[in-house]
């Protein structure tokens, strides 16, 4: 088991005729994926490469009993790509798109309210959790060869420090149970809280490496449920340390404004918390190892 | 993407909330002639830069005559400004802002930013204005209310009645308040806005509520439906080698430090700056190549990052997942080919393609390093660069 996804899980895409969606949706296949199908409105009955492609998200869900949808389409319409999604019952979705207006998230939040859908990103590289060595379900546009499976769960803001991550806990002999890209806008689906709840609660899981950066209080809150509720080690590490107070660093929520958001407060929050916070993004996996290793011989 | 003072009123008088009246000028000549069109015994020439801390750094400036508007705009135009946000080099004022004179019976604060913790854009209101808010938020936590903004229906009345309560506003100022919050609260949200601030919103001896200065940014990402905002930008406010690198959808942010890195991946671009300090240096720029950048697109950010004097070595940082490691070192070498790299380099590839990116480095024949892992990357550049 894993959090979120596993093996069996049926994926649609939406915005699969367009060049992301169809690349990254025959990657997922090719990684052993359950790629059901696919939507792209008016294009409904055509087919990508094998994928079946249906005008609407509803019919999509209907025709094959897809449970999660990544949706590719450009910021313009995610909003309400996402809105149809939920609307179709979908559980899980899971929002690729970069430069989705960030009001347009405000009321997608509104109206998610009440529904059974769980959102990941925008803005984020997707969720997947390695099978087997070569084979898993990955939702996203992560390389899957850095993926092995294995008993650590990662969380993280950020794509390529993801990347990083997976891949150091890969080398170490570690490998994954799952790994989540949350995104790196300023209002998003699942946060920090919902991975960590999730992670401890895996029988499957027995470490977990989160991954911040500066702006907001996202790790700072994640830091209080951990201190409360996460039985399983953490290693964190916070990027940004040296970025000036009021430079957006490329994602939109990260940015210092009014002092607030500084990688130095996010870090002395988890270390409070108990967690084991790296200088240096290079010894994430090496230091995880440490932690497990302890926690076994104690 | 932020805009001036005076661009900042014309939309808050667009959408209802009053503004002294002011004209915009480009020579000192134009400032003398708007005193005596504005036809007030008192006015205020004011240095439009993008930058908060004016006041302190001389470019607000109250004049009683046309003479005195002339001198004080030719004080200011043409000349590089410094304030605590501008970095030591300053900004050049290009415009100055003549607005009519106001007497202030009290100072208030208003704004709206988004917030996540609530998942929406949220009102501040504070009866002390003019001050840095900043520095009340942690002083006197207090003293701001909030109101969150339904997002598509605006502020509600029963907010605007709150909180001008806890202004202080009664009566008709009471009206006048309520008004302004909820034309504010529409402008943010019908703009896309990221942050409207009015600091301070006054009410004058004559009782009107009024925006005495006003500060609006706005989300990039949502620009494409407001041509009129993104008509506002003004190029001269940015660096140009940030306007330079947005050309070739590059996230490139200009630092003072030394090591110049290209990285992929905004967190990863980060920890990359961080690691770089941590091993003893200083980076000189941020520069995100972003998910799926060309052979085009690496040759530029390296260009954009050699135009800059004070580089004096180059760190490659690329975890190819989409991007693959091939592409980045052909971007390398057609750049470095054609800059004729003076500096040091070092590269660290690992992901997608890797091996094949090493080996066309490697076969390039260029002066350069490679490394396994970010710290070694670091050190390696750190001491090259020295």
């Amino acid at each position: 088991m894993a959090i979120l996804i596993d093996g069996n899980t049926k994926v649609i895409t939406q915005g699969i005729t367009g060049k992301n969606g169809t690349f990254h949706s025959l990657q997922a296949k090719a990684y052993g994926t359950q790629m059901v199908g696919g939507v792209t409105p008016g294009k409904g009955g055509q087919e990508v490469e094998g994928i079946p492609v249906f005008d609407s998200v509803k019919e999509a869900v209907d025709a094959t009993g897809a449970t999660v949808s990544v949706i590719y389409v450009p910021g313009a319409f995610t909003a309400d790509s996402i809105c149809e999604a939920v609307d179709a019952g979908i559980e899980l979705v899971v929002t690729i798109t970069e430069g989705v207006p960030v009001l347009d998230m405000a009321w997608v939040k509104d109206y998610m309210a009440g529904s059974g859908s769980r959102l990941v990103g925008p803005n984020c590289p997707g969720v997947i959790t390695p099978v087997t060595d070569t084979t898993g379900c990955k939702i996203g546009i992560m390389p899957a060869y850095i993926h092995k499976p294995g008993r650590v769960g990662v969380v993280s803001r950020s794509g390529t420090l993801t990347y990083e991550a997976v891949w150091q806990l890969t080398t170490e002999g570690l490998g994954q149970s799952t790994s989540v890209g949350i995104g790196g806008d300023p209002i998003n689906g699942t946060d920090f809280v919902d991975c960590l709840r999730l992670f401890n609660d895996d029988p499957d899981t027995d470490g977990i490496i989160m991954i911040g950066e500066i702006g907001g209080t996202a790790e700072e809150e994640g830091a209080d449920f951990i201190k409360a509720h996460v039985t399983k080690p953490v290693v964190g590490f916070i990027a940004g340390a040296t970025a000036p107070p009021g430079k957006r660093m490329g994602h939109a929520g990260a940015i210092i404004s009014g002092g607030k958001g500084t990688a130095k407060d996010k870090k002395a929050a988890l270390e409070a918390a108990g967690v084991t916070v790296v200088d240096t993004p290079s010894i994430m996996g090496r230091t995880m190892r440490e932690v497990l290793g302890a926690k076994a011989g104690a | 993407m932020n805009i001036h003072e005076f661009q900042a009123k014309e939309l808050l008088a667009r959408y209802g909330v009053a503004v002294p009246e002011g004209i915009v000028c480009d020579t000192a000549e134009q400032a003398a002639e708007a005193f005596r069109k504005l036809g007030s015994d008192l006015a205020v020439v004011k240095a439009q830069i993008h930058a908060g801390g004016r006041g302190k750094a001389g470019g607000v400036k109250l004049v009683k005559s046309a003479d005195e508007a002339r001198d004080k705009a030719e004080a200011m135009l043409g000349k590089a400004m410094v304030t605590h946000q501008t970095g030591p080099e300053g900004r050049v004022v290009r415009k100055v802002y003549v607005t009519k004179g106001a007497d202030i019976a009290t100072e208030l604060y208003l704004a709206v930013a988004v917030d996540r913790k609530t998942n929406a854009p949220v009102m501040m209101a504070c009866p002390e204005g003019g001050v840095e808010i900043e520095t009340l938020a942690e002083e006197k936590p207090e003293a701001i209310q909030r109101a969150r903004i339904h997002p598509m229906k605006g502020l509600l009345p029963f907010q605007a009645r709150r909180m001008c309560k806890h202004l202080g506003l009664t009566g008709e100022q009471a009206k006048q308040g309520a008004k302004v919050m909820t034309n504010l609260a529409k402008l943010f949200v019908d703009l896309d806005c990221s942050l409207a601030e009015i600091n301070p919103l006054i009410v004058t001896e004559q009782g009107d509520v009024v925006a005495l200065d006003a500060k609006i940014n706005f989300d990039s990402n949502a620009l494409y439906r407001h041509q009129d905002v993104a008509a506002m930008r003004d190029l001269n406010e940015e660096d140009p080698k940030e306007v330079e690198a947005s050309k070739f959808d590059l996230n490139y942010i200009a630092l003072d430090g030394t090591i110049g890195c290209m990285v992929n991946g905004a967190g990863l671009a980060m920890a990359t700056m961080d690691v770089i300090q941590l091993k003893g240096g200083s980076p000189a720029n941020f520069l995100d190549v972003g998910g799926g950048a060309n052979k085009q697109q690496v040759t530029n950010a390296f260009k954009i990052i050699l135009a800059d004097p004070n580089v004096k070595g180059v760190l490659v940082n690329i975890f190819g997942g989409i991007m693959k490691c091939d592409t980045i070192a052909e971007g390398v070498i057609a750049a470095a080919k054609e800059v004729q790299l003076d500096r040091p380099l070092v590269v660290r590839l690992e992901g997608t393609n890797v091996e094949l990116g090493r080996k066309l480095l490697e076969e390039s024949g260029l002066p350069l390093e490679t490394a396994k892992s970010l710290d070694e990357a670091a050190e390696k550049i750190v001491a090259a660069a020295g």
